[in-house]
This record gives structure tokens, sequence and C-alpha cells, in this order.
């Protein structure tokens, strides 16, 4: 590379360091920084995540994926009525499980959200099979809440009562039609939440796909029924497993504590690659600080979501990210005893070092990946937060370094 | 030069018996699991108000049941984890009025998880260190897969596998005498501290063993002793794989001192695992090469 190509290269670099630069820190240019705000994970923006498992036992295996994928709508619109910033509602799949992990951040009253959630009307209709005792058993059928295609409100002719009429979509109103069918003249169970409502003797078979429920509801219970079932019934029973709730303080402490202690670890970082390494450690530092704008940056387009392991981990890159340095330049001093004048054995120095910094990354790689494969979401922006860091490191400490040094080295 | 080929003996009797010193207390005292690998409730509350001691919450947590099963830890700044089997949100409410008897509580961080959920994060972190483990000595295989005189290629893999065995027992055994002392658990951060461990320790190796490889290429046909090379590799990298671990030991340190409490034990085993395996490459390593050269080689 000649010299004039050379310096448009390293001239480039700066300005793309420096925009970078610009573009992650807040404070000194707010227009710019503020384009594209950090994204957060709940442990330090405070937050919940709820993970609720899903009970497929009584959905048939060729239904599941469109049952788990109902339910997610379902629950995404109850979370959007709380009014939280950019609710998450995501699936996840473990072997033979599904669960369903709701991230709300900066909800203040959690237990009113975990409330709403949970307190969902599961309806099913049962076969009611007499034997002869005062309790008689019920036998589950296919007919569910997930067939409902809408509900109202309606009150009995003769008592005043409430009522709640259902209307099934085709395929519902299909099964209903079946199940009356084979029921005529005896009960059918409707069941809310588990919880026996009525027990009606079916008179005919019913073929429009519209059902009643009488029940002994109060005006308020049966439009709170009618209203839950419009913003959707749930299509399987769920269950919540896990919960954690992080209050903001407590994130935002752990997030300042984290930046303080990767300024320091950087500046030491610094200091040493100065004192041992001198003039080429100033120009590793100069890199490092344009490795952490670079990578800052890339986290915030992507965007990567913060968690406090991923800021952790990414400080972990910043101990590393010298580490390539540290071999190009011993092999450049080996390199300069063998009597090899100073830019050759810059570009050797380079060149032999190469391999080991390849096999040493990789390996870096195969564990951020396996990570990433094997964890859950908390893990995840450990893993992804140092890939990021390794590949950006081998640029840098190659790339940026190499230009400066053959810039500065003497011919 | 330094001799680590003739003095191997004393490096394998120290790491043997840190490593056997280490599943002993493993064990011995097994291993405190944390809730998200057993599932249960962890629960940080801060009462800004009120000066209170371990037993008042102690106090109110028993009369709202008598037999609850609970731990309680003070952090000090008013700020308490008490550690619960895994609880219905109708009973973290019970204990959170409970609590609130006491004066204004700031609940901080709670996590319930369950078992299933637990046992399921437990047997993935096993598979996860599993796969790390032989993903990388295979890489380090076909890595050096142009050398084959005269130690072959796929021993400086499975050399690669028991450093790395090494490296993360040891942090685990220290761990498991923590959590017997001072009741330490091991989570998932721990279990991702150990990944990251094998990923960095094996850094330092492969730069040694890069240089061997090198040396070996170089000395062909001029019948320089591998023992000779071995040594002559290790003392030309000693000090780039002493600087290389300082600079990630020094921001290790930075994030111990002046990083956040909860990353504590994560740090640490990073820490601990990186320490020895720095001296695990140097020490360990590539006299475990030598013990298993090829025969005819001297």
């Amino acid at each position: 590379m000649n010299r004039k190509r050379l310096t448009f290269v390293f001239i480039f670099l700066i300005v793309l360091a420096l925009a970078a630069g610009l573009f992650s820190y807040d404070p000194l240019w707010q227009k710019i920084s503020h384009a594209r705000p950090w994204k957060l994970g709940l442990d330090l923006a405070g937050g919940s995540f709820l993970t609720y498992e899903i009970d497929l036992s009584e959905v048939g295996a060729s239904d599941r994926e469109s049952v788990v994928r109902g339910l997610r709508d379902v629950i995404e619109r109850r979370v959007n009525l709380f009014g939280v910033s950019e609710p998450r509602v995501y699936i996840e799949k473990s072997g033979e499980k599904s669960r369903l992990v709701v991230e709300l951040a900066g909800i203040k009253d959690v237990t009113e959200a975990i409330r709403q959630i949970g307190e969902t009307p599961f309806l099913d209709f049962r076969e009611v099979k007499e034997n002869g005792t005062s309790t008689p058993q019920f036998l589950k059928t296919e007919l569910s809440g997930r067939y409902v295609r809408g509900a109202s409100l309606g009150f009995d002719n003769l008592t005043g009562g409430s009522q709640v009429f259902l209307e099934f979509n085709d395929e519902g109103g299909k099964i209903f039609a079946d199940l009356t069918e084979k029921n005529v003249g005896r009960p059918l169970a409707i069941f809310l939440d588990d919880e026996l409502i009525e027990m009606p003797i079916v008179q005919e078979k019913i073929s429009g796909g519209k059902a009643q429920i009488t029940g002994r509801f109060t005006l308020d219970e049966a439009r709170g029924i009618v209203e839950r079932f419009n913003a959707g019934a749930l299509p399987a029973p769920v269950k919540i497993v896990n919960q954690q709730t992080i209050g903001a303080d407590f994130g935002s402490d752990a997030l300042k504590k984290a930046i303080v202690a990767g300024i320091i670890g950087t500046i030491i970082v610094m200091i040493f690659m100065m004192l041992y390494y001198r003039g080429r450690g100033v120009i590793a530092s100069i890199a490092l600080l344009m490795y952490i704008a670079f990578v800052l940056a890339i986290f915030k387009i992507v965007p990567v979501t913060l968690t406090l392991a991923g800021i952790a981990g990414f400080i972990l890159s910043i101990g590393m990210a010298v580490d390539a340095n540290i071999l190009v330049f011993e092999r450049t001093k080996e390199e300069l005893k063998k009597g090899l004048s100073r830019s050759s054995a810059v570009e050797e120095g380079f060149r032999r070092a190469w391999t080991s910094i390849r096999d040493s990354n990789v390996s870096t790689l195969i564990t951020s990946a396996v990570l990433y494969y094997f964890t859950s979401s908390f893990v995840r922006g450990f893993a992804l937060t140092l890939f990021i860091g390794v590949i950006v490191s081998m640029f840098s400490a190659i790339t940026v370094t190499r230009t400066i040094l053959r810039i500065f080295t003497k011919q | 030069m330094i001799d680590v080929i003739n003095k191997r003996k004393y490096f394998f009797g120290f790491s043997g018996t840190l490593v056997l010193v280490s599943l002993i207390l493993i064990l011995v005292f097994g291993l405190k699991q944390g809730i998200d690998l057993r599932g249960g409730t962890k629960w940080q509350v801060n009462f800004p108000q009120s000066e209170l001691h371990e037993d008042d919450l102690r106090k109110v947590l028993s009369e709202a049941n008598p037999t609850l099963d609970f731990s309680i830890n003070n952090l000090g700044e008013k700020s308490f984890i008490i550690r619960l089997p895994d609880l219905s949100e109708e009973d973290h409410q019970k204990y959170l009025e409970a609590l609130r008897g006491l004066g204004v509580v700031r609940e901080e961080n709670f996590s319930s998880i369950g078992p299933a959920v637990g046992s399921e994060l437990r047997q993935k972190s096993l598979w996860a260190l599993i796969f790390v483990m032989i993903g990388i000595s295979l890489y380090v295989a076909w890595a050096f897969r142009k050398v084959s005189e005269p130690v072959k290629s796929w021993k400086y893999g499975v050399v690669t596998l028991v450093t790395l065995f090494h490296d993360v027992a040891i942090p685990t055994g220290l761990l498991a005498f923590l959590g017997h002392w001072l009741g330490v658990e091991i989570d998932t951060n721990f279990i991702v501290a150990l990944l990251v461990v094998m990923g960095f320790s094996v850094h330092d190796t492969i730069v040694v063993f890069d240089r061997i490889r090198e040396n070996l290429l170089l000395n062909r046909g001029r019948g320089l002793v591998l023992s000779q090379i071995i040594n002559q590799s290790i003392s030309e990298t000693i000090a780039r794989s002493i600087n290389t671990s300082l600079t990630l030991i020094l921001v290790l340190f930075a994030m111990l001192i002046f990083g956040p409490s909860s990353l504590f034990y994560f740090i640490l085993t990073v820490l601990l695992g990186t320490v020895f395996g720095t001296y695990s490459s140097i020490f360990v390593a590539s006299p475990l090469l030598y013990v298993w050269r090829g025969k005819g080689a001297v």
C-alpha cells in the first residue's frame, strides 16, 4: 500500500471512530446520540419477566403450533392494555414444552398485571357421564374457548338474569353441532376456568354455531366475561412458572457501577500497554478506544439488548482486545532482534502472529456460539456481546493498529 | 532458558494436588445450587425508612406462615435477601403484606422459578460445558493438523481437553468450599463464567503450541530434541502469555472492586480460571505434550 492510500485509510478510520463515539457517548452531541436510544434489558431498566408454561395436553399434535401462536396473540393484546412501553411477548421452545415469556419494562403494579394475564377465561365444554352417584363424571371434549369468535351480553326473558351469548367460528360451530347431536336429551357441562358454570340439558342438535350460557351471573360478572372473551379467550390454559421483577433503582445502580468499573479497567489496561510497549503501546491504546467506540455503535445500531451480563461480557472483551496487539508487538520485537528493518519487522510481526491470534479467537467464538444456543435469554446477551467484541477486536487490533503502525514507522 | 520439562514432576504434582483437592471438596460439600438451577425464590427487599435486623423479618414471616422454610441474609444498607421455595403470586402478596408491617418496603428484585425450569437449565448447562470442551479440543486438533512429527495433532487436542478440565475444576472446587462456608450459590452466571474461562485459558495454550509448531518445522532434520524445543518455545512466549492474561486480569480486578455486587462471584470465577489457565498453559499443557510424545522422540 502506498503512503497516500495509507493516509486515506487512516483518516477514514479516525473519522469513522469519531462518528461512532459521538453516536454512542450521550453527553457530547445529543442530536446524534439520541437518534437511536440504547436498548436496556429488564435487569437494568427495571421491570418484570413472567414465564408461563402452556398446557398443551388437550391439544392435538398438529394444532399445537397454531394454538401457541394464538395464545401469544391473545396475551399480547391483553398486555398492550397495561400501557407499558414496548411490552414483549414471545414463545420459548424447549423440547416438547412451550413457554410464553412476557417482558414488561418499567411496570408499576406487577401484581395487577399478573392477575389480568392469568385471570383469562378458559372455557370448555364437557360431556356428562352419569355414574349413579351425585357427582357425575365429566369427559373433556374438543370444544373450548379457542373456537369462540365473539361474545355478547343478553338477558333472560323470563327471569331477567344476565346471559352470555357465544358465537363459534366455523370449525367450532361444527364441533358444537356434532356434540349436541350426540348428547340430545342429556346434559352438557360448561366449564369456565375449570369451574362448572352450568349443565343444561341438550334439547336438540344446534347447528348455527351459537350457544348461550345462563349460569347465575350478576350483570358485572357477565359483562366481564364478555369483555374477556372479546379480547380473546385463551386457547390453552397457562400457568406461571417463573417470575422475576427488578426495581428500577436496583438496575440503574448496577449499570452505573459496571460503567465505572469498565472505564477504570480500560484506563489501567492503557497505562499498562503504554508503560510496557511505549510508543507502540500508545498506538494500541488508540486502537482500544476506537474498538470501544465501534462496538458501542454496533450495539446501538443492531440493536443489542444490553443486560448486566452483556455489559460484563463487553468489559471482559476490552481486556482481551489488546491481546492481539501484545502478540504482534512481541513478535515484532523478536524480528527486530533478528536484524530486520523496522518496517519489515512490523510486517513480519503481523504475519507471524496471525495464526495464534486466529486460533485463540476462534476458541472464544466457539464458546459464545454454544452459550447462545444453549441458554436462556439472559445469557444470550452475554454471548452476543462477547461474539461481537471478538470479531470487532480482530478488526481493530489488526487493521487499525497495522494502518497506524505503517504510517508512523520510519522506513 | 526456563527448564519446564525437567521440572515437570513438580508442576504435575502441584496441579494434580489442586485438582484432587477440588474434586474432593466438590464430592464432600457438594455444590450449592442457586434458585435458577433448582427452582425457588430469591427476594431482595429494602426498607428505606427503618433500621431492621434479620430477626424482625424472620418474626413477621413466621407469623404469616409458621411452616414456611426460608433464610434471610442482611446485605447492609437496609437491604435483605430472602430465600424461599418457589412461590405462587398469592403467597408472594401475602408475605409482602406481612413485611409491610415493618415499614415501607421496596422490592428491589423478586425472582421465583419453578423446579422444572431449573432442572432443565441445569441439564442445558452441563451440555454446554461438554460441547465447549469438545468443540475447542477438536478445533485445536484441527488447527494443528499439519504437525504430526513427533507429536500427533490429535494429541494437541486431547492435551487441551485435559488442561481445560484442570482450569475449570479448580474454581469449581473453590466455589464448593465457599458454598459450604459462606453459602455462595452456583447459578447460571457461574456456568457462564466456566465457559468463558475455557475460551480464554485456551488462548495461552494456543500461543505456546503455535510456537512449538513453528520451532518443530524450523528444526526439522536438525536433530534437535523435543524437550529442548518445548523449553525454548515456552521461554520465547512466556512474556506474551503473561501479558495477554495480565490485561484481562487488570480489567477483572477493576470489575471486582468497582463493579456491581451481583457480578462479584462471576468475576471471581473468571479471575481464578484465568490465573490457573495461564499457569496450566505454560506449566501443564506443554510438559503433557512431551510426556505423550511419539515413540523414538527424545
